[in-house]
């Protein structure tokens, strides 16, 4: 031990330094392929119960149209979640810090380019003369 | 030291001392040297990953662009057929979930276990890629290639870059059981089992955001 953590310093943070997990990897408690497998049937059931949610929902009339494609996101975003969680393992434990950091950031850039060239070519079509008035001025 | 740890561990739910990387007697701020080369290669191919979804919301950001350039051409709602997107969609989540137990597979040094679930990841990953190419030669045939409008070339080059992202994961899967087969649960293949098992879950991700603004979405517009 340093001087610092006998000190006092806590001793828990020093070791949080001290190990980290690969993504995808998992830590389990027992140890068994069966334990691994419920982990991985649970998400298995729960994207497929978004899934059909998905494929289903514009069918049925239970939802106001104009919210149909809002709802069509909300469970994507939920069924890419479930797959980060139980089949990729990220977690919010100390030990996957880095994995969930690396992870925001690419979500903040995806965000930023899908957000932005929507945003952007929007606004261009909006300000665009329109096209019959194009081809009158070419008379 | 010794008197310290029995301590630490008790408050330790995450097992962050378990072992420490090389299991070294370093001490201090960083103790237990650099992480093991598992994670460095599990994290470097974590941020491949991320950069691989990067250029797929490029894809993603040129279609939602131009979804409404039909150039007076067919749109989603007359080209899409639902059903045979959400057959592809059950083979691609199983074949994760099989993926998932052969992971396991090799994490236990189960060899049969995890040739047979790679097995059955193959065969449903074929059968997703049979489909999406049916689906491409018909709308091919019919005169609504890429080449048709601004909407067809984006919805091409974005559905494409998926199932290229298949088939090269599906040539990486063989490899991975001939791997095995070869040489074993050694050290470095495990590594590449690890980064595999990331790509195609990853791929399975990529899927669920192309069924829902491609297809769906397309349908409902």
């Amino acid at each position: 031990m340093s001087e610092l953590s006998r000190d006092g310093l806590d001793d828990q943070q020093a070791e949080g330094d001290q190990h980290d997990i690969a993504p995808g990897d998992e830590q389990l408690d027992g140890s068994g392929v069966l334990e691994g497998v419920r982990g991985y049937l649970i998400g298995l059931a729960l994207a497929m119960g978004l899934t059909l949610c998905s494929f289903i929902l514009p069918a049925t009339g239970l939802i106001y149209g104009p919210a149909i494609p809002v709802a069509l996101i909300v469970f994507a975003i939920a069924q890419m979640g479930v797959h980060l969680v139980f089949f990729i393992h990220i977690t919010t434990g100390p030990d996957n810090t880095n994995n969930v950091l690396a992870l925001a950031f690419g979500v903040l850039i995806v965000l930023l380019v899908i957000g932005g060239s929507l945003w952007i070519m929007a606004n261009l079509n909006h300000n665009m003369t329109p096209m019959n008035q194009v081809m009158s001025m070419q008379r | 030291m010794s008197v310290a740890h029995p301590v630490a561990h008790a408050h330790d739910p995450y097992r962050l001392g378990h072992g420490g990387g090389h299991g070294s007697e370093a001490q201090g701020h960083g103790e237990g040297g650099p992480p093991s080369k598992r994670i460095i290669v599990g994290y470097g191919f974590w941020i491949f990953l991320l950069s691989d979804i990067i250029m797929f919301s490029a894809f993603f950001a040129s279609y939602a662009v131009l979804a409404g350039a039909t150039a007076g051409g067919p749109g989603g709602k007359q080209l899409f057929d639902i059903g045979n997107v959400g057959i592809e969609t059950g083979f691609l989540l199983v074949s994760s979930f099989t993926c998932g137990v052969a992971s396991i597979g090799a994490a236990a040094r189960k060899f049969w276990l995890f040739q047979i679930g790679m097995a059955v990841t193959f065969v449903l990953g074929a059968c997703f890629l049979g489909l999406e190419i049916k689906e491409f030669a018909g709308l091919a045939a019919q005169g609504d290639g890429p080449q048709r409008s601004a909407f067809l070339s984006a919805f091409f080059s974005l559905v494409g870059c998926h199932g290229l992202h298949v088939t090269a994961g599906l040539m990486w899967l063989l490899t991975m059981m001939a791997q095995v087969l070869a040489k074993g649960f050694r050290a470095d293949i495990m590594r590449r089992i690890l980064c595999f098992s990331l790509f195609w879950h990853a791929l399975d991700i990529i899927w669920v955001a192309v069924f829902t603004v491609v297809y769906l979405l397309g349908v409902v517009r």
